[in-house]
């Protein structure tokens, strides 16, 4: 019969010690995908870890130079944080589309993306936000820029044995803003066909200085697009440097076709949201 | 296997009982204190049946550990009602007729108790956002998000 522990130690060096000792250990978070693939029999921990108990990885810090989201901080807490909204709305807009209120409860930024599915809301505006992971493990502490962390469905740059601490924002430099949107078939609860997360930066005369572009659910992992942010950087972001940011997107895209859409759709799809989402930062980031 | 002996708080009072380490807050509530108000749709987070409030958030029962309920402060439906008299939101639910067969009512009663403590006096689109992790197959919806309302205002009311 296999069976299974709980732990819930209070230190990341008391989770890394149990992950040391336990190599099937896993982390549970807010378990909103973790205990419906365990109840499925698709994960078959040796250990709950539970990391809750840990203060760094609850903790919403934010200081001068940019914030620091605990791996585990749920949902809930992260879209109720006036700094957080003031300074990533995007990135609280894709949190806030993860699940129900009942999922928004638990779930967490450090478990959408652990799990490593390419359609998670809250990775697209954390690779536009320029978010770095923050990993501990057996041999020290290590950053991992959001875009080189994830590697491949269900699959992250974590090694055995480490832990992802939390992710880190820089401060939005002036007349910075990102959004977020993504596409679903229904107006609430569901996966993104196609999403996209934008950040841009404008100089004084509202000329965009800096731009990062990501797309999801449209490849293995989240991209970066940096052919699409080079269509948007030293123009005003007029309809044209609109068209071929999203011409950039749609050909970056390498999607699948399955029972959400076609590959062709999605491709599609997610240059119309690039479009969107870029005009969205834009309008935002001149109100600064 | 060896069980876990978890000390929690529910609806205000101490609570211990006993659970497997992978076993549900669900299963921890319904089989370990008898508490069975709390209903099992899905399992997977999908339909609401099992909201609880712990400590100040919605979340789904069944997909938390019993063991994580440890030294946690757990409300559920059962703690809604004050001894005999009904919640508004309990009151309103009867009136309106918000429910047929019943099995999501208890899950929707906690949810939409969990939205009027952070926001009295939600909006219909308010209270059918928040409500969209709550399924109900009989009633349609119109009848649960009018007792809400119905209940907030009166819950207003009686407030000033
Ligand atoms: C009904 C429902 C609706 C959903 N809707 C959405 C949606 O719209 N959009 C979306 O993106 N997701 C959605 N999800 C998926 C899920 O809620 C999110 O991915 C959520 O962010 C997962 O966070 P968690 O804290 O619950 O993760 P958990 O389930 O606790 O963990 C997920 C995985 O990551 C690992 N892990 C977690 N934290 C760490 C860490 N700090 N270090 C190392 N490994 C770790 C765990 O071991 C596990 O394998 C939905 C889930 C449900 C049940
Ligand atoms: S039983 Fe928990 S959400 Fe359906
Ligand atoms: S009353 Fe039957 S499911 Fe809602």
């Amino acid at each position: 019969m296999h069976t299974v522990r709980y732990e819930a130690p209070g230190t990341i060096a008391g989770a890394l010690d149990i992950m040391a000792s336990a190599p099937g250990a896993m982390v549970l978070a807010g378990g909103t995908d973790l205990l419906v693939q365990y109840q499925s029999g698709l994960k078959r921990p040796a250990v709950f870890l539970d990391v809750k108990r840990i203060p760094e990885m609850m903790a919403i810090v934010v200081d001068a130079d940019g914030a620091t989201i605990g791996a585990a901080a749920p949902a809930a807490v992260i879209c109720a944080d006036r700094t957080l909204q003031a300074w990533y709305p995007g990135l609280v807009e894709g949190v806030h589309l993860i699940g129900s209120t009942q999922i928004q409860g638990r779930g967490s930024i450090g478990g959408n993306l652990c799990n490593g599915s390419p359609a998670a809301d809250s990775v697209c505006a954390l690779i536009a936000d320029r978010a770095v992971a923050r990993i501990a493990g057996p041999t020290g502490t290590r950053e991992v820029p959001v875009e080189a962390f994830m590697r491949g469905p269900g699959r992250t740059a974590l090694a055995p044995g480490e832990l992802l601490v939390a992710v880190r924002l820089p401060k939005p430099a002036p007349h910075t803003a990102d959004a977020y949107q993504r596409l679903i078939p229904r107006s609430e609860m569901d996966i993104a066909v196609a999403s996209c997360g934008v950040s841009l930066t404008f100089d004084a005369t509202g000329t965009c200085t800096a731009a990062r572009v990501a797309i999801g659910a449209v490849a293995p992992t989240p991209l970066l697009v940096l052919d699409a942010a080079a269509a948007l950087v030293g123009t005003t972001v007029d309809p044209e440097a609109l068209d071929r940011a999203a011409a950039a997107a749609s050909a970056a895209a390498h999607p699948i076709d399955d029972r959400r859409g076609t590959a062709a759709y999605r491709r599609t799809v997610v240059g119309v949201l690039t479009k969107r989402v870029a005009a969205l930062a834009a309008a935002r980031a001149k109100e600064r | 296997m060896s069980r876990l002996h978890i000390e929690t708080t529910v609806n205000g009072e101490p609570a211990e009982f006993l659970c497997a380490a992978d076993e549900t807050l669900l299963s921890g509530l319904r089989n370990g204190l008898g508490l069975t108000g709390t209903k099992e749709g899905c399992g997977t987070g999908d339909c609401g049946a099992c909201s609880v409030i712990m400590n100040d958030r919605l979340v789904a029962s069944c997909l938390v550990l019993a063991a994580e309920a440890q030294g946690q402060s757990v409300t559920t439906i059962e703690g809604i009602a004050s001894g005999t008299t009904l919640h508004p939101l309990q009151q309103a639910f009867l009136e309106e007729a918000a429910l047929q067969c019943g099995i999501c009512t208890p899950g929707f009663i906690v949810a939409a108790k969990a939205l009027l403590d952070v926001n009295p006096e939600p909006t219909e689109e308010q209270v059918r956002y928040w409500l969209a992790g709550n399924l109900c197959r009989c009633t349609g919806y119109d009848k649960i998000v009018r007792a809400v309302l119905e209940a907030a205002g009166e819950m207003r009311s009686a407030t000033v």
